[in-house]
């Protein structure tokens, strides 16, 4: 065909924009991660990659490996990460569940409800919480008169009565949970709602129990949507930083993204702050392909 | 046996769990955002405590409310301007590359694809990182600020663009433009009068979605700020929740949500119009 041009020439501007604010900008991230500094701490970016200078990196890695403070900030982030990644499945998966396969006439509105925490913005989630944890609080009398203060104490979890505010690792995790939960159940619905239903009705009709038939055929089709929508709710969490200030604000459950955001916005050494962020993004990288790679299979097969 | 107990206990309905557990999700998940937007209309200036319904935190107060306070009504607009500059920009070039990348086959297509999809999936902070060091270190000319900011929210909401108006291609089908084209239209005809009609409810959506993810965009936002006047709402609500702040705050954030379920609902109601309700739940976010 003689205008396959036009469709070339359209794509033009788009990839252009990439190139430049996209591509260029990892690069900038290199050059500056394996560049140098001046005396006064601010970057000296090496933009030819036989220059680069791999003194920053070395120092940071083996700062964790040599059990630095980096270790305990990188163990803690994953920590709570993992935490809050298998909690964030055992309330989603019930709801996913039930919103594919139960909801009947409810599905429209529970659809609608689980969608909505995704167009209030982020921060004013947080804000509610704040307003409900702090001392006085709605939220605070709640948890009190329930008895759930004195268990989270009793369980080491809260360490002042009132004090959920107050650099509690466990207000932390509770909060990425609720911050970040949405975008795990609807990739798990989409999974859920996909599976056909005669599998399990051929399950059934075979002699299994709704148990059985659960276990050993809708929990195994639905294990892509949960490691799909688990990894979509991990890329975030890892580099959050901003639930953990407004949450705890304390450096006691500082996490990765604290330190890339101190480092590199705050700007004590922006070239540090660049290593960290290499680093993260080099652990995160196979997650990233991984789910790329799922998302494509599906484009795919929906294609077929 | 209270009702409730009985409906508990009663082995031949079904499901009797997940719905409960679904529902206490659900409460968990919207009444405290529900309790925020409450306390905006308080009487008092606590956060905590109810006083009475008013509306002195939205404009009747003449210093502290949204209407009188300067820095609270200058991120508002700034956040409006900013999703207004990324709708402008991100959609017509979203547009274009998802109408290039859906028809080029064969080299470079492939690479173009992965790194269209990139941005989804990187996490925002890196980006953030990435942009600061870029406009600080290479486009110093522009440096940070408004310019920086809109550049930043363009780069990650382009890819949502094109993921919702290839979507919408693909169902469309080959078929129309190979008709146009049989009866002699040339390719640009075919693109104006053919496939742009048929997709502009996917592009108004797409628009959409990006006017919401501007203003609720936090990340690259703040890392791309410059001086006071380019702080955003989202970045006053980081500022500001800890500190002592009177339920002004909350009207704020009232505001701001009010601005994003308006226009998604408007544009879901067009939509749902146009494209005759398919694929409806793609303004919805679902599709992405």
């Amino acid at each position: 065909m003689e205008t396959r041009w036009i469709w070339r020439v359209l794509a033009v501007p788009g990839v252009a924009w990439l190139s430049l604010f996209f591509l260029v900008a990892m690069y900038a991230v290199l050059s500056v991660a394996l560049g140098n500094q001046n005396t006064l701490n601010q970057p000296l970016p090496y933009w030819n990659p036989l220059d680069w200078n791999v003194g920053y990196l070395f120092d940071t890695v083996s700062n964790i490996v040599h059990n630095g403070p980096f270790l305990k900030v990188f163990l803690r982030t994953v920590a709570y990460v993992v935490v809050a990644m298998v909690l964030s499945i055992a309330i989603g998966y019930p709801v996913a569940y039930y919103a594919a396969r139960h909801a009947g006439r409810w599905r429209g509105i529970v659809l609608l409800l689980l969608v909505l925490p995704f167009w209030i913005n982020y921060l004013m989630r947080m804000l509610a919480w704040i307003n409900l944890l702090s001392p006085g609080g709605w939220g605070t009398r709640f948890l009190h008169d329930f008895g759930i203060e004195a268990l989270f104490e009793k369980l080491g979890l809260l360490n002042q009565d009132g004090g959920w505010l107050n650099g509690q690792a466990s207000s932390v995790v509770i909060a990425l949970v609720y911050g970040y939960i949405p975008y795990l159940i609807l990739p798990l619905y989409a999974a859920l709602d996909r599976i056909d239903q005669r599998h399990i009705e051929a399950a059934r009709d075979l002699g299994a129990s709704p148990f059985a038939a659960f276990r050993r055929v809708t929990l195994p089709l639905s294990v892509p949507g949960i490691l799909a929508g688990t990894v979509l709710i991990a890329l975030p969490m890892f580099g959050d930083y901003y639930t953990n200030d407004l949450i705890s604000a304390s450096p006691r459950t500082s996490m990765i993204g604290n330190q890339i955001d101190e480092y590199a916005r705050q700007g004590s050494q922006k070239t540090i702050g660049a290593v960290l962020t290499i680093l993260l993004a080099a652990v995160l990288l196979i997650l990233m392909f991984y789910y790329l790679r799922t998302t494509r299979k599906a484009d795919l097969e929906r294609a077929r | 046996m209270s009702p409730v107990i009985a409906w508990l206990r009663n082995p031949w309905g079904k499901a009797r769990f997940l719905p409960l557990i679904t529902l206490i999700y659900i409460i968990w998940s919207v009444v405290p955002v529900i309790i925020a937007i409450l306390f905006a209309f308080n009487d008092g200036r606590s956060r905590t405590a109810w006083e009475g319904f008013s509306l002195r935190w939205f404009w009747t107060d003449q210093t502290l409310s949204v209407f009188h306070d300067d820095a609270l009504q200058s991120a508002l607009k700034h956040t409006l301007v900013l999703a207004l500059i990324s709708v402008l920009i991100a959609t017509p070039l979203g547009v274009t590359l998802a109408l290039g990348l859906q028809r080029w086959r064969g080299r470079g297509s492939g690479t173009v694809n992965v790194l269209m999809l990139l941005p989804l999936v990187t996490p925002e902070i890196v980006m953030g990182v990435a942009l600061l060091l870029l406009f600080l270190q290479i486009f110093n000319q522009i440096g940070l600020g408004t310019t920086a900011q809109a550049i930043g929210q363009i780069t990650f909401s382009l890819s949502y663009v094109v993921v919702m108006v290839r979507g919408r291609l693909v169902s469309i089908g080959p078929e129309y433009e190979e008709a146009a084209a049989d009866l002699g239209a040339p390719p640009t005809q075919v693109l104006w009068r053919v496939l742009l009609p048929l997709l502009s409810p996917a592009i108004l959506a797409s628009a959409a979605v990006v006017f919401a993810l501007s203003i609720d965009d936090f990340v690259v936002t703040q890392y791309l700020s410059g001086d006071a006047s380019t702080t955003t709402v989202s970045m006053l609500l980081y500022a500001s929740a800890r500190g002592a702040p009177t339920p002004a705050l909350n009207a704020l954030a009232t505001i701001s949500l009010a601005i994003t379920l308006g226009t998604l609902a408007l544009v879901f109601i067009v939509y749902r119009r146009f494209a005759g309700g398919e694929d409806a739940a793609a303004v919805a976010g679902l599709e992405v």
